[in-house]
């Protein structure tokens, strides 16, 4: 009964979401070029199938990577933030003024560093908009740490990376995931902004900048629900992984 | 000599932004090997900063920490700490919390012995059939419990306690304390126990150091004259009684308040 409930609610979610999306799009009349409705999609997915399959894991993968990188960089400056008061009021300004900067105007400035890099270029871009969340979660996570904790091991004689590996880092992991949920649909964001400003793109961005090059907007309407999809797959793949390394955070409910 | 723990003219300020605040003034405290020390004093008046200091976690800024004949200038592994609040890890079952100081102390002790050494101590507070739980599945007394037998685990020389029944209700310390009894009993070891509840200073204490307000002194030390293994009827003696009489005056003396309430 519950899990019938669990599956059920969201599919009838959905399918009243695409019936009024249809019913929106009929009542109106309007033509294919102003607004696809859901009947348009499936011969649009159909037609581009092979298409969709490989600009699909070109996104996927450079997010992925991108969003590995922002992980690595993003725990490693949180440390340095966590650990040294100097680190932390020194590196708080730079990270917040660069955090501000909106990244589409880095688009054009990344492609003229690094010109014809695509690949190299969405990664990095993935990176630069998703490390943030990541480098701050985990900076205030050590450093909100409270002392006792840090006491029972130091009064052991324990040095600080036993005590980083067995308290800190441990205890960091709910925010850490927190902030990775962010952060994977910031990196999701951040690769389809390059794919769709850069010139000769691949990926679904660029597909769906094809789309709107000949005008073909079931294509385009088409690409935003295998993006949407491509989403969900990410959020849910940190939902488990949150599942297995922080599962002892979440309480009971009831 | 044969003093365990030997606090000598042991003085310490902390740098605040209106100046130095001294916590510490010639402080002398000294434990006998076997020994329950309790601590009690006003609030505030740098009871914490004296179990830092024996724990190695900080230096005095004058005076001397001695601990089995050597002198404290670092962190060393024959300490166990409890606090009042138990900070048991989350992310570990009861039996692995136990076992966390053995992993640093003795990290090639194999971890059947281990477990086999934390299960016994569990077993002793009565939290046997628990060692698999989390510790958000237990009361607030049952976690004190995981973190006393935490602290003990590594048969520390010296035990060092801050309040650590302090946020439990009557019922639970007092079983807490006899607990206590019973874990001195079975593992000797030596205690410093600071506390702001006079009963319990009695009870576990073989002798009870009253701090003056900061920056605190040794205002006074009372011989608890009690058997080692006093039930908590004896709280309701005579003697005990008086013994609480003369700390209850020594505190209010300490807070400042003598003509106050005479």
């Amino acid at each position: 009964m519950e899990t019938l409930q669990k599956i059920a609610v969201p599919l009838v979610a959905v399918v009243l979401f695409l019936a009024a999306w249809e019913a929106l799009v009929w009542v109106n009349n309007w033509p294919n070029y102003k607004m696809a409705s859901p009947s348009d999609l499936p011969p649009a997915f159909w037609r581009f199938r092979w298409l969709f399959l490989e600009m699909g894991w070109q996104t996927l993968w450079r997010t992925v990577l991108g969003l590995g990188l922002a992980v690595v960089v993003g725990t490693l400056i949180g440390m340095v933030m966590g650990f040294s008061r100097i680190a932390r009021d020194g590196l708080y300004p730079l990270l917040v003024g660069f955090n501000a900067i909106p990244k589409a105007t880095l688009v054009p400035v990344i492609s003229l560093i690094f010109i014809g890099q695509h690949d190299f270029n969405t990664v990095l871009m993935a990176f630069l908009i998703s490390f943030f969340p990541i480098a701050v979660s985990v900076g205030i996570g050590l450093s909100t740490l409270e002392p006792e904790y840090r006491d029972i091991l130091r009064s052991l004689g324990a040095s600080r990376l036993t005590i980083f590996r067995k308290i800190a880092l441990p205890k960091t992991l709910p925010e850490f995931f927190g902030a990775l949920k962010v952060s994977v649909t910031l990196a999701f964001i951040g690769t389809n902004l390059v794919e769709i400003v850069a010139p000769h793109g691949r990926g679904l961005g660029a597909l769906f900048k094809s789309g709107e090059t000949n005008g073909d907007y079931p294509l385009m309407f088409a690409v935003l629900i295998a993006l949407a999809a491509l989403g969900i797959l990410l959020y849910y793949a940190v939902l488990v992984l949150e599942r297995i390394f922080a599962g002892w955070a979440e309480r009971p409910q009831g | 000599m044969a003093n365990l723990i030997d606090i000598k003219g042991v003085s310490h300020a902390y740098r605040t932004k209106s100046g130095p605040l001294p916590v510490l003034d010639n402080l002398n405290i000294a434990v006998p090997e076997g020994e329950f020390a309790a601590v009690v004093g006003p609030s505030g008046c740098g009871k914490s900063t004296l179990t830092r200091l024996v724990a190695g976690l900080m230096k005095p800024d004058s005076g001397e920490v001695w601990l089995h004949g050597e002198r404290v200038t670092s962190p060393r592994k024959t300490v166990g700490m409890a606090f009042q609040n138990p900070v048991l890890l989350e992310w570990r079952t009861i039996v692995d919390n136990v076992i966390l100081p053995l992993e640093i102390v003795a990290p090639r002790m194999p971890q059947a012995r281990r477990v086999e050494r934390a299960l016994h101590l569990l077993d002793m507070v009565g939290l046997s059939g628990f060692e698999s739980k989390r510790p958000s599945e237990l009361s607030g007394g049952m976690r004190q419990r995981a973190s006393l037998c935490r602290a003990i685990v590594h048969r520390p020389d010296v035990l060092i306690m801050d309040e650590p029944f302090g946020a439990l209700d009557n019922f639970t310390r007092e079983d807490l304390w006899q607990t206590m009894r019973d874990l001195r009993a079975a593992e000797p070891f030596t205690c410093v126990l600071i506390t702001h509840d006079l009963r319990e200073s009695v009870f576990l204490g073989d002798q009870v150091f009253v701090l003056s307000g900061r920056p605190a002194r040794t205002q006074m030390v009372l011989k608890v004259d009690l058997p080692a293994d006093r039930k908590l009827d004896v709280l309701y003696e005579p003697r005990a009684q008086q013994m609480l009489h003369t700390l209850r005056d020594q505190i209010r003396i300490a807070q400042g308040r003598d003509g106050e309430l005479h």
